[in-house]
């Protein structure tokens, strides 16, 4: 079991005035892990922006909620998201972690009344060629995919997008973060405030049993050699109760006679009711033995600790429970009175009538000590400054490697087994820079964007961070979105070293300043320490989740539509020695499979102007000029245009340029988009109203058999590969590497 | 007319056929509970896709003993016009109003991505609106929609013009390309694909209307 440093210990008997029992350490032990009090981050997590006119709730609550205005009836409408990790649980039991990791995010969004309608995943996992931890690189990434196949879809939320990255700092630690968003009215918003002293405390849901005990606490702890032992600290799903649990919440909600309500999620019994408790300022007693309960002979200890899944508390008005009850009554499942709402202030908690803990909410819940940890070093960066020489031999084969690699080959074996048509909301779903749901009762449309980059992160959290903000706000500009707000994922090794906590600092400070320059305040998110096995920190990954908004119409996606269109370059080719350079090379894909080396720093961002093209990008967009559109991002313009080209169609392309090929073709320079366009003058003027470079490339040429990607420069034929064949290595890729046995041998 | 969607716990496309009917094709469209002893007088019933009450034991398996598929029977028995989609045609065929069986897909994975379908017969109350060999492209959505049955019966159920639509590009290792089938008397359809999921010109497709509204001119005609 984990336990509480001594110094906390000493806390926890001034908070109490004596010496706590068993149950209340246990409590305590929970409630005070890195995974529920933040206790390493929350000082410097106060350096992030979160408000602006559209927020109507931030960070504290279960999840963000941002006003997205009016049905034309004048209901206002809102939109409520959140991202959430569940990244040790997915390495003991890829599986069921996965898969509770959605049902737990999902949890978070319909606690607070809304109605999740669409999902994504940003997912990290080691190398699935990796030579030593392949085979179980493998068996983790099918299982993760299945997991989260198996909860979404059962429960008819569409997973819409997301990320799936390969690095091989996630051999013994992959990340799983998973982003869910829901809709309602204004006036459908419930919070996790068990106000009302003398109203009924209820218990709803699935029974509890001895499942994910101590969950939070080993999602707070290095993995070990024993860690393998705690798969019972696995929860398991059952994503159809999680179904039944929704529908009966909402309807329950509609009755009005519920209060408050929140999830029973990390820390489960115990958090749900000092958390309520505190955020309302009362006090909740409540009665084991009322607990509807799996197992037999479970003590206080395992009942208030236990994670087992599909669980809400909630408070109701006093005399309307059977309101309540009748509800959850239709719909199969369990609600029972545990307890009342005091005035005491304290989380009294009984079984049988016997007092087992009493403390104070407030302090439990938010007053869990607070760490400045030592981080007045440099960051840690295992990569030299130094680029290594390298010279390409062929960029035919340079291409053909970077998108048959696991991280830019097409996902779509992950994507469709997931059921992102469900709802028929997905304007534009999985595999574009940007998934479009459209909102029924508005008229508008939602656009999300999730991205991480550990790779640059490494070599500057603090130019990583702000690069993730901008490439998630780009995607959503290419898909004519505004960006609004934004939910962080923030993946970190152990903060008590000094060089993994400076990397959480910078990456925190570089995300405030970005989310602030690009008005998309942080509503709420996750932190994940400790994610280190035998000693080996992962990369800094925070992972970003924003949303935008957009009138709802037919969506503009990646691929080139028509023949004989011109291809043009938003934001020009980047060709300032000062912004693109080997040095700024060294975070590339290209850096990464073909080089097969890291170093230097990461793309040089000039934030107003990617502002600028950002902008230009939405008018262009909006103005229905575009027929395609794509964000530049991993792999460069090459990559780029070989993904415009999977549609079919073909593109002759032309760069002047004074880069060397290799740089030209793969630099990941942002504030970039590649457009294809019959109405060339009307763009070029918006570029020009905003200040920004507008390069013409070439046009799309040839259908089908006939079409070629060719790319010259400087009077050079640097690419030139059929179509036909991009593609094919393109959407194989990742079946092969994950089946390296079927993979025929090729002999001579 | 009036369609009833029926929902089961673990229903999710419920919503989505309700939409089609009365948003995209602006009919009356109203909700059967599963535990309801009577259809309240609906002119056609859906049977939605999910994971009917978790789909526990398999697809399907406990749906039938709900309540309310008693009612959907003997709907069915005097004539009614049931389309099952989805877990619905799951449902149908663990209930014995259609023939054979659908296993899990041939590669053992959930299956999501738009399929083409060939309309194989306008002779059915489903397709009386379509043209025979018309290709529509409609989105299909499952772990288990691999039809099967034995050979006597596909002989049978192609004998007699009930392979209603058949997959251009199977998706999942049905035999013979089987999409959807109708019972012998013709009034009840299921198919795995979701022509409610391309009923909508935004979703990109419309092309799975034209079951709904044959369903409609069906309805209107009698």
């Amino acid at each position: 079991m984990s336990q509480l440093p001594q110094e906390e210990i000493e806390k926890v008997r001034s908070i109490l005035g004596r010496e706590p029992n068993e149950t209340e350490l246990g409590i305590f032990t929970v409630m005070w892990s890195e995974h529920c009090s933040y206790k390493s981050s929350r000082i410097h997590l106060k350096k992030l922006p979160t408000k602006s006119d559209r927020v109507l709730v931030g960070p504290g609550e279960n999840a963000g909620i941002i006003d997205i205005g009016a049905d034309k009836d004048g209901h206002r409408y809102a939109i409520a998201f959140k991202i959430e990790s569940h990244n040790h649980p997915s390495f003991i039991e890829p599986f069921q972690g996965a898969a509770t990791g959605v049902g737990g995010i999902l949890r978070d969004i319909f606690t607070m009344g809304a109605r999740p309608i669409a999902v994504m995943d940003a997912i990290r996992f080691g190398p699935m060629d990796d030579p030593q931890h392949g085979d179980r690189n493998r068996r983790i990434v099918t299982g993760v995919v299945e997991g989260i196949a198996h909860y979404g879809n059962c429960f008819g939320v569409p997973t819409v997008g997301g990320e799936t990255v390969f690095e091989s700092c996630y051999n013994g630690n992959p990340l799983v973060n998973v982003f869910a968003l829901g809709i309602f009215r204004h006036d459908e918003i419930f919070l996790g405030q068990a106000t009302g002293v003398g109203n009924p405390v209820i218990y709803v849901g699935a029974k509890t049993g001895r499942d994910g005990i101590h969950g939070a606490s080993m999602a707070s702890a290095e993995f070990t050699e024993e860690s393998k032992q705690k798969r019972p600290n696995v929860q398991v799903g059952d994503p159809f109760m999680e179904k039944l649990l929704l529908e009966a919440c909402i309807e329950a909600m509609h009755t009005g006679a519920i209060v408050g309500i929140q999830d029973m999620g990390a820390a489960g019994l115990t958090c749900s009711t000092c958390e309520m408790g505190s955020r309302a300022g009362t006090g909740i007693e409540i009665d084991l033995a009322q607990v509807p309960q799996r197992e037999t002979g479970m003590t206080p200890y395992e009942i208030m600790l236990s994670e087992s899944q599909e669980r809400m508390l909630l408070v109701a008005a006093k005399g309307r429970e059977e309101e309540v009850f009748a509800v959850f009554r239709k719909w199969g499942l369990d609600a029972v009175t545990v307890g009342t709402v005091t005035d005491t202030a304290k989380l009294i908690v009984r079984n049988h009538g016997e007092l087992v803990a009493d403390i104070p909410n407030r302090e439990l819940a938010d007053e869990a000590p607070l760490y400045d940890r030592p981080h007045g070093v440099a960051a840690y960066r295992p990569a030299p400054m130094e680029t290594p020489k390298f010279a390409s031999k062929d960029l035919n084969a340079d291409l053909l490697t970077l998108v048959a690699s696991a991280d830019l080959c097409s996902k779509r074996w992950i994507w469709q087994q997931y059921d992102y048509t469900v709802r028929t909301n997905t304007l534009a779903g999985p595999g574009g820079d940007a998934a479009v749901i459209r909102i029924k009762e508005t008229g508008t449309s939602v656009a999300m964007s999730l991205d991480g980059n550990g790779r640059y992160c490494v070599l500057s959290p603090r130019e990583g961070a702000r690069l993730m903000v901008a490439e998630c706000c780009r995607n959503l500009s290419v898909v004519g979105a505004e960006p609004v707000a934004a939910t962080n994922n923030l993946n970190f090794g152990n903060p008590e070293r000094p060089e993994i906590m400076a990397q959480l600092v910078e990456a925190i400070e570089g995300l405030g300043e970005a989310c602030a320059f690009f008005d998309t305040p942080i509503t709420g998110g996750n932190v994940s320490l400790y994610n280190e096995t035998l000693g080996d920190a992962i990369w800094p990954t925070p992972v970003l989740g924003v949303v935008g908004l957009l009138a709802t119409a037919p969506p503009v996606t990646i691929a080139f539509k028509n023949e004989d269109r011109t291809i043009l370059l938003i934001g020009g080719r980047g060709s300032s020695p000062d912004s693109i350079n080997e040095t700024r090379f060294g975070g590339t894909k290209y850096g990464k499979y073909v080089i097969k080396s890291l170093w230097g720093l990461p793309p040089a961002l000039d934030m107003d102007y990617e502002k600028r093209v950002q902008k230009a990008t939405r008018e262009i967009v909006r103005a229905g000029l575009a027929e395609s559109a794509h964000d530049i991002g991993d792999g460069g313009l090459a990559v780029a245009l070989a993904e415009c080209c999977a549609g079919g169609i073909g593109a002759q392309v032309t760069l002047e340029t004074t880069l060397r090929p290799e740089l030209a073709l793969f630099h990941e320079g942002p504030s970039r988009v590649v457009i294809s366009t019959s109405d060339v003058a009307a763009i070029e003027k918006i570029a020009r109203e905003n200040s920004i470079e507008c390069a013409r490339l070439g046009s799309t040429l040839g259908v089908g058999a006939a079409a070629r990607l060719q790319v010259s420069g400087n009077g050079t034929v640097w690419i030139d590969r059929p179509v036909s064949q991009l593609r094919e290595v393109w959407e194989s890729a990742l079946e092969n590497l994950l089946a390296p046995d079927k993979v025929s041998p090729v002999h001579g | 007319m009036r369609f009833g969607v029926v929902v089961f716990p673990g229903s999710n496309c419920d919503h989505d056929a309700w939409y089609a009917v009365s948003q995209n094709l602006g009919q009356s469209a109203e909700f059967i509970w599963h535990d309801s002893p009577n259809l309240n007088n609906v002119d056609a019933v859906i049977l939605p896709g999910g994971f009917s009450y978790g789909d526990y034991l398999r697809c399907g398996a406990i749906a039938k003993f709900s309540k309310v598929m008693g009612a959907v029977r003997k709907f069915a028995d005097e004539g009614g016009m049931v389309l099952g989609i989805c877990n619905g045609f799951q449902i149908l065929v663990e209930s014995g109003m259609l023939p054979g069986a659908l296993l899990r897909n041939r590669d053992l994975r959930f299956v999501c991505r738009d399929v083409t379908l060939r309309i194989e017969t306008t002779n059915s109350p489903f397709t009386s609106a379509a043209t025979k060999g018309q290709m529509i492209r409609v989105p299909v959505a499952h772990g288990e929609g691999c039809y099967f049955a034995d050979d006597r019966t596909l002989d049978e159920l192609e004998g007699e013009d009930r392979v209603i639509v058949r997959y251009v590009d199977n998706p999942n290792g049905s035999l013979r390309d089987i999409a959807g089938i109708c019972s012998a008397k013709r009034n009840v359809m299921g198919l795995m694909p979701h022509p409610e999921r391309a009923s909508d010109a935004l979703l990109g497709s419309t092309e799975g209307r034209v079951i709904l509204q044959s369903m409609l001119q069906s309805l209107v005609i009698k």
